[in-house]
């Protein structure tokens, strides 16, 4: 996702390297000539099947996530991301000729799409992902563009980059293009199946999935050697989506396709956090599209072994037992004080499995998030909930940030883990229930409809923890 | 099983079993009725009451929670005869149809008004989303959080205490 | 076996309590006040004058006013609160014509063993029937005492005058109310016509008088059902099968008896209940009962998809609502359209509860039933025992909006006190149970077509419905859940059609405008494949909902401005009163707004015969996603005679949004397994976040008219002006309700 990559973005030790890298790059990648801006097409002008595919499409590339700032105008931009050198604003994508895209020709979309350089032949920062947006063919980004000239034009100039000296100076761009970027189109690997390859191309291309699930070196780049090796953007863990899938029931093409158009899947639980946006995308194109992603990820993942399908079998048979009898969750126990004791008390007639995900809580035999590398989705999700959707069935969480004390959670999460996982204890909790508490770690929270709750402060406590 | 609760600026011991939710001990152990079952799942929040100044869903905290925690109830804002300021803007606005939500509504608004009584109101809007009200009192409900805000803004301004 | 018979006349004796210094007093007559909602009800039982408001049912001024010795009055309402503020107003109707400080008012409210029976507190009905009564009947008790005032002093009645519950003469001399009454003097019918106070000189009447039962609202004083707590009160949790019709197949009951505080598992037939000391003992016990019972399979839900369109294939009877013909109309252009509503549930906040005792063979149930009388007579059919070893009292609930588990609950409690007699035994539904098993507010299809003249004038209008009957309220034993579980259960009656004046699934279904041609036919659906009853407004949600986007279609056509299309129609000056008036304080125009805004209106009168009501709202809808987001309203009602100005804006504040979010959101949803809406989650309501930033609501005054029902004036109005307001926003008109976002955004494409 977009607005993750931003926050992902990592270059505070490269500056150096970067500077040499920019003065030696600045023949081949920095130059770029400005196309002469346009009048602003009618909207009639475009063809209404190309602006429909163009809309499913920009669903598909989460142009929305980051373009919208909280209560704003959708594609306005004036979403502030702030990195580790300062604040960059998302872009107005609307077609008002001030400051939207209205006077930017279809070739000059389509350049800033392949190349990453604006209208005017400026670099643009990485935080739109056009590593991967180059991918994107011409074809495509013809539908794009026809979407957002159709757009309603909205006024609105989003705040300067707060960005010091040297970070504002866009040249060093040109040294990170020349070390990370490879233009596109995409090129088919004809040994593949076309959905396998439709599946490619979107993942890799518009859904810029690795934007999030890939990690990221000190420069901001995708480490390329742990394609989709999981990550952490905005305070939220992000899963490997390839062989080390913590999810106790290996995922497959058919849940996951599921899982990314209804934002839920039995067998795995809800879209929260940042994917929450996405998934609440994906619900409204077409299914192909959406099974195509899912061919391709659950191909990246690979077949699982049969050791992991026996423990996953192993953890349904356990759910099964545990939601025919309100008893045996509790029976089954094996851990002891004050973790186990609020977790039978506060968590499990939800999380009991007796009512299916997304409108009963997900049995934790079945959580990825208890068998992820730390406890931080599990603490955000405690402690902030899910809030409900706008006026549409969600699930709903409430929240325990009021009330549990760093002590409390910190044995609660201890206890899940050592219940509901094989994995190690993990090492870090207690750090970062701390800090999401005070404030250090800022969670954004997300609704299952993808919106966030504004102000975005309603998600702390209205005081210090005690 | 005794658990010790301080509710309300008393502390009491209760014979409940820990696992039990606060709003059961409340209502049926020490007869307070300002948290309401609504849902039992959280999503409703007529069972909000205060822990430690902070909005808590008494329907789904368990006792074994709160030892030591200050825990308050609508019955701690006032009185019929005294009513707290909180309770006087929701008399003054008339913010109540069936009332039975009432109560969850004061107590979240509390939480946010002992903070920053000077919030605005679309921080009283999006503080209040995790509580239901179905009689359609919303309207009331804001201006009487935005006039309990009022009310407590001036007694701290002249040194009186809420 | 003792079977009670509604239809006869009920008798009650001896009142105790109070220092009355009336003992007894009659209520001779069963009328059900609530018209066009019940079915099986006895007409009067037989002509008499016509006495104003429910007096006709109950003539005998002390069966509604009582003073005792010392002058202490006593008013008896038959109506309850249902957080509508009726209390209020009837207190301060009360005082005006007592002359008496409202303060000092004891008001009791529904309790068959206490109060006239006034049917159902529904239909928006309690000032037109039992506010009308109580005025009256104060205002003739006060000439009453007057009159004996007159006597004792031996002056002529004009002399004298009433004030502060004192009758005082012109020198000053006075008599207080206590010294007045003597102990028959109120036992006496009423007449018909009263000497009312004029509106100049009113103290109480047509102001804004504090509600009286909030300040114990927001203090927590225990004033709910769910708040009672009577000496050696049991807890109490019903366990429902998956599906209606299903029977209990086996029970294994050990393990629950063996847990902490359960005191009993009460099995009656296939009704199932745990009874435990302490509440949360109580939960917990009934989820390991839900998982050990073994039902049979029991009735299956329809599919839903296409069920709702599926209403015109279904049988049904036809019942003409209205007919009317003129001839020389020639239809220039004609608009056609289908519009649609699902089931929706009441919601009540706080799920159903009751408490029950059983003692010394009478069973009193605490109930927040809308209609204590029919309550107790369902009951006590169920029981197998007379009415009169049944007393059913109204305590306050979380509010109903219509016939919600309440009267449900009270059975349940009923039945299980009968296993634990001596010991109260308070029941409480939980969420689930609320949102699966109380009577949804029936889904409905109606179509319309209507046409223009060449001038832009309706001509023609015809409307069939497709609606299930919206009241299977109490009444019979078989209209409640847990008598259907019984070894010999009782059955749901048969619903019936019946076209009434205030209707039913046809309310409001006849348009109040001035239309030459017209046919209306309600096809009547008797199968009820979901339970259903009254939920506020009943069919008037729907059939002003295809009215008024009707409406304003037929504007579109005449190329008229939809406000001034509509006053074209309205030949009732009160109805173009609140039109003016809505459209006035809205500021009305045709002037452009902002890209995504759009402007809507609507009007209606409720049931074509109580108040009226405009409204005009601005809405925005987010063309990308579809959300629409209500940002003002501003409406004007004319209720007839105001007692309480605040009260009748709370309630039109209160209506517009209850009906915004039936409107925006909201949908029963099921599959042939069962339902599947169960809780806040996958039935959503509106939420803070999306209320409107302003409503506004002008009171039109109608001094010495008489009153009009009110709860329930915006429920129809809301739908249609949303619908309007969308479709003035992004040029689509919704036809099927709810509006909900991916709907709108299908509705208006990329």
């Amino acid at each position: 996702m977009v607005r993750a990559a931003m926050r992902a973005m990592r270059f505070l030790t490269g500056l150096a390297i970067l500077l040499v890298l920019g003065a030696g790059a600045f023949v081949s990648y920095a130059w770029h000539s400005a196309i002469d801006p346009i009048d602003p097409p009618s909207q009639a002008s475009f063809d209404r099947t190309l602006v429909a595919r163009g809309a499913d499409l920009a669903a598909i590339g989460n142009c929305n996530v980051c373009h919208t700032a909280p209560g704003g105008q959708p594609f306005a931009g004036g979403l502030g991301i702030p990195t580790p050198f300062g604040t960059i604003y998302s872009t107005n994508i609307t077609p008002d000729p001030e400051t939207g895209i209205g006077r930017w020709p279809e070739a000059a979309f389509i350049r800033s799409m392949r190349k990453g350089v604006d209208r005017e032949g400026r670099h643009l920062y990485p935080a739109f992902p056009y590593d991967h947006y180059t991918l994107v063919s011409d074809e495509d980004n013809r539908a794009l563009y026809a979407f957002l000239m159709t757009r309603s034009a909205v006024s609105a100039a989003p705040p300067e980059n707060e960005l010091p000296f040297p970070f504002n100076m866009r040249m060093l761009l040109a040294g990170w293009k020349a070390l990370y970027f490879r233009e596109g189109p995409y090129q088919p690997d004809t040994s593949k199946t076309a959905e396998w390859n439709r599946g490619h191309y979107l993942t890799e291309g518009l859904s810029h999935c690795g934007a999030c699930h890939t990690p990221r070196n000190r420069l901001g780049a995708e480490k390329k050697d742990e394609y989709f090796a999981g990550a952490e953007v905005e305070n939220w863990t992000v899963y490997p989506i390839n062989v080390n899938s913590p999810a106790p029931i290996p995922w497959e093409a058919d849940s996951l396709t599921f899982y990314l158009r209804h934002g839920w899947h039995e067998h795995h639980g809800a879209s929260r956090g940042s994917m929450a946006p996405v998934t609440a995308n994906l619900g409204s194109i077409p299914e192909p599209d959406v099974r195509a992603i899912a061919t391709y990820v659950a191909d990246v993942m690979g077949r699982p072994s049969q050791e992991r399908i026996a423990r996953g079998e192993a953890a349904l048979a356990t759910v099964r037992k545990e939601s025919a009898s309100p008893l045996a969750l509790r029976a089954s126990s094996t851990g002891s004080g004050i973790g186990e004791a609020i977790f039978l008390s506060a968590c499990q007639g939800c999380h009991d499995g007796r009512r299916s995900v997304p409108f009963g809580g997900l049995n934790l035999h079945l959580s990825s998030a208890v068998n992820a590398p730390n406890a931080q989705n599990i603490i955000n999700v405690t402690l902030f909930g899910l809030p409900a959707a706008k006026g549409e069935p969600s699930a709903i969480m409430p929240a325990y940030r009021g009330v549990l004390s760093q002590d409390q959670l910190v044995a609660l999460l201890d206890y899940m883990r050592e219940r509901f996982s094989d994995q190690p204890a993990w090492a870090d909790t207690r750090e970062r229930v701390a800090a999401t508490m005070n404030g250090e770690r800022e969670v954004p929270i997300y609704r299952m409809d993808g919106t966030t709750q504004a102000p975005p402060e309603t998600s702390m406590r209205t005081a210090p923890w005690p | 099983m005794a658990v010790t609760l301080t509710v309300n600026g008393k502390t009491q011991q209760v014979d409940a079993d820990p696992e039990t939710p606060l709003l059961y001990v409340l209502r049926d152990d020490l007869e307070l009725n300002g948290a309401k079952y609504g849902c039992g799942v959280g999503q409703c929040g007529a069972c909000t009451v205060m822990v430690d100044n902070e909005a808590v869903l008494s329907c789904v905290t368990p006792v074994l929670l709160l030892e030591g925690r200050r825990i308050s109830t609508v019955e701690g804002l006032g009185t019929m005869e005294k009513p707290g300021p909180m309770q006087q803007a929701f008399i003054e606005q008339q913010a109540a149809q069936c009332g039975f939500c009432i109560p969850g509504m004061m107590m979240r608004a509390q939480a946010l008004l002992q903070a920053n009584p000077t919030v605005d109101e679309a921080a009283v809007r999006a503080h209040l989303e995790p509580n239901l009200c179905r009689c359609g009192t919303h309207m009331r409900i804001v201006k009487a959080v935005m006039r309990a805000g009022e009310l407590m803004h001036q007694s701290s301004q002249s040194g009186g205490s809420t | 076996m003792t079977h009670s018979d509604v239809k006869n006349p009920t008798r009650r004796g001896v009142l105790a309590g109070g220092g009355s210094l009336v003992v007894s007093f009659a209520l001779l007559s069963q009328v059900l006040a609530q018209e066009g909602e019940v079915q099986g009800a006895s007409p009067p039982a037989e002509p008499r004058p016509k006495l104003p408001g429910s007096l006709a049912g109950d003539p005998f001024l002390d069966a509604w006013i009582r003073i005792d010795g010392n002058g202490k009055v006593s008013v008896f309402t038959g109506k309850a609160e249902l957080g509508q503020g009726v209390k209020t107003a009837i207190i301060q109707v009360a005082a005006e014509e007592l002359e008496i400080d409202p303060a000092t008012i004891r008001l009791i409210t529904a309790d068959t063993g206490q109060t006239p029976n006034e049917g159902y507190t529904a239909g928006s009905q309690s000032m037109q029937n039992s506010g009308t009564a109580i005025r009256h009947a104060a205002a003739q008790v006060r000439d009453i005492l007057i009159g004996q005032a007159a006597a004792r002093w031996q002056v002529p009645i004009d002399q004298l005058r009433a004030e502060n519950g004192r009758v005082i003469r012109a020198d000053g001399q006075a008599l207080d109310y206590g010294s007045l009454v003597s102990a028959e003097i109120l036992h006496v019918e009423a007449t018909p016509q009263s000497r009312l106070k004029p509106a100049d000189r009113f103290r109480h009447m047509g102001k804004s008088m504090h509600r009286v039962d909030i300040p114990a609202k927001v203090t927590g004083a225990p004033i709910y059902v769910q708040d009672m707590r009577l000496p050696g009160m049991v807890h109490a949790r019903v366990v429902r099968p998956p599906r209606p019709g299903a029977t209990l197949v086996s029970l294994d009951s050990a393990e629950v008896e063996r847990m902490s505080g359960v005191v009993a598992v009460v099995r009656n037939g296939s009704f199932l209940a745990v009874v435990a000391e302490r509440e949360f003992q109580a939960i917990k016990a009934m989820q390991v009962l839900e998982m050990t019972a073994r039902w049979s399979e029991g009735t299956k839900f329809p599919k839903p998809d296409g069920f709702i369109q599926s209403f015109k294939n279904l049988p049904s009877q036809q019942g003409v609502v209205a007919e009317r013909s003129q001839d020389g109309v020639a239809a220039a252009r004609t608009f056609q359209a289908t519009f649609t509503r699902p089931y929706q549930i009441h919601g009540s906040i706080g799920p159903s509860c009751a408490v029950a005792l059983l003692e010394n063979g009478t069973t009193t149930v605490w109930s927040h039933t809308q209609g204590v009388y029919p309550d107790r007579a369902a009951i006590s059919e169920m029981l197998r025992v007379p009415p009169e070893q049944v007393r059913v009292i109204h305590v306050e609930g979380s509010g109903c909006y219509g016939h919600n588990g309440a009267d449900d609950a009270a059975a349940d409690a009923a039945l299980i006190a009968q296993a634990m007699p001596g010991r109260p035994v308070r029941l409480q539904w939980m969420r689930e149970q609320e949102h699966v098993w109380e009577p949804y507010g029936p889904a409905m299809l109606t179509e319309v077509r209507a046409s223009l003249d060449q001038a832009g004038r309706i001509v023609e209008w015809n409307y069939d419905l497709w609606s299930n009957t919206h009241t299977t309220r109490p009444g019979p034993a078989g209209s409640l859940i847990a008598a259907h579980s019984l070894p010999t259960p009782f059955q749901p009656p048969p619903a019936k059609l019946s076209i009434t004046p205030s209707g039913n699934g046809d309310r409001n279904a006849v348009p109040l405008y001035a239309i030459p041609n017209m046919r209306v036919i309600w096809h009547f659906l008797p199968e009820m494949p979901l339970r259903v009853s009254a939920l506020r407004a009943l069919g008037a949600y729907v059939n002003v909902f295809a009215i008024e986007s009707t409406m304003d279609e037929l504007a579109l056509m005449a190329n008229a401005d939809p406000v001034e299309f509509r006053l074209r129609h309205m030949e009732d000056p009160r109805g173009r009163a609140v039109i003016e008036a809505a459209a006035a304080d809205f500021g009305w125009s045709n002037d452009p707004l902002p890209e995504g805004r759009g402007r809507g209106f609507a009007f209606a009168r409720y049931k074509n015969l109580a108040a009226y009501l405009a409204m005009a709202l601005e809405l925005e809808v987010e063309r990308e996603t579809g959300r629409a987001r209500i940002i003002r309203v501003a409406s004007a009602i004319d209720s007839g005679e105001v007692v309480n100005p605040d009260g009748i804006r709370n309630q039109t504040e209160g209506g517009i949004i209850q009906a915004a979010s039936w409107t925006l959101y909201e949908a029963v949803t099921f599959e042939e397994n069962g339902i599947t809406s169960i809780d806040w989650s996958s039935y959503p309501i509106m939420r803070f976040g999306s209320v409107p930033e302003r409503i506004d609501v002008r009171i039109m005054d109608r001094p010495g008219e008489p009153f009009l029902g009110t709860g329930e004036a915006a429920q129809g109005p809301t739908p249609a002006a949303i619908a309007n307001a969308i479709r003035h926003a992004t040029g689509k008109r919704l036809y099927d309700i709810p509006f909900r976002a991916e709907n709108v955004k299908a509705a208006i494409g990329v």
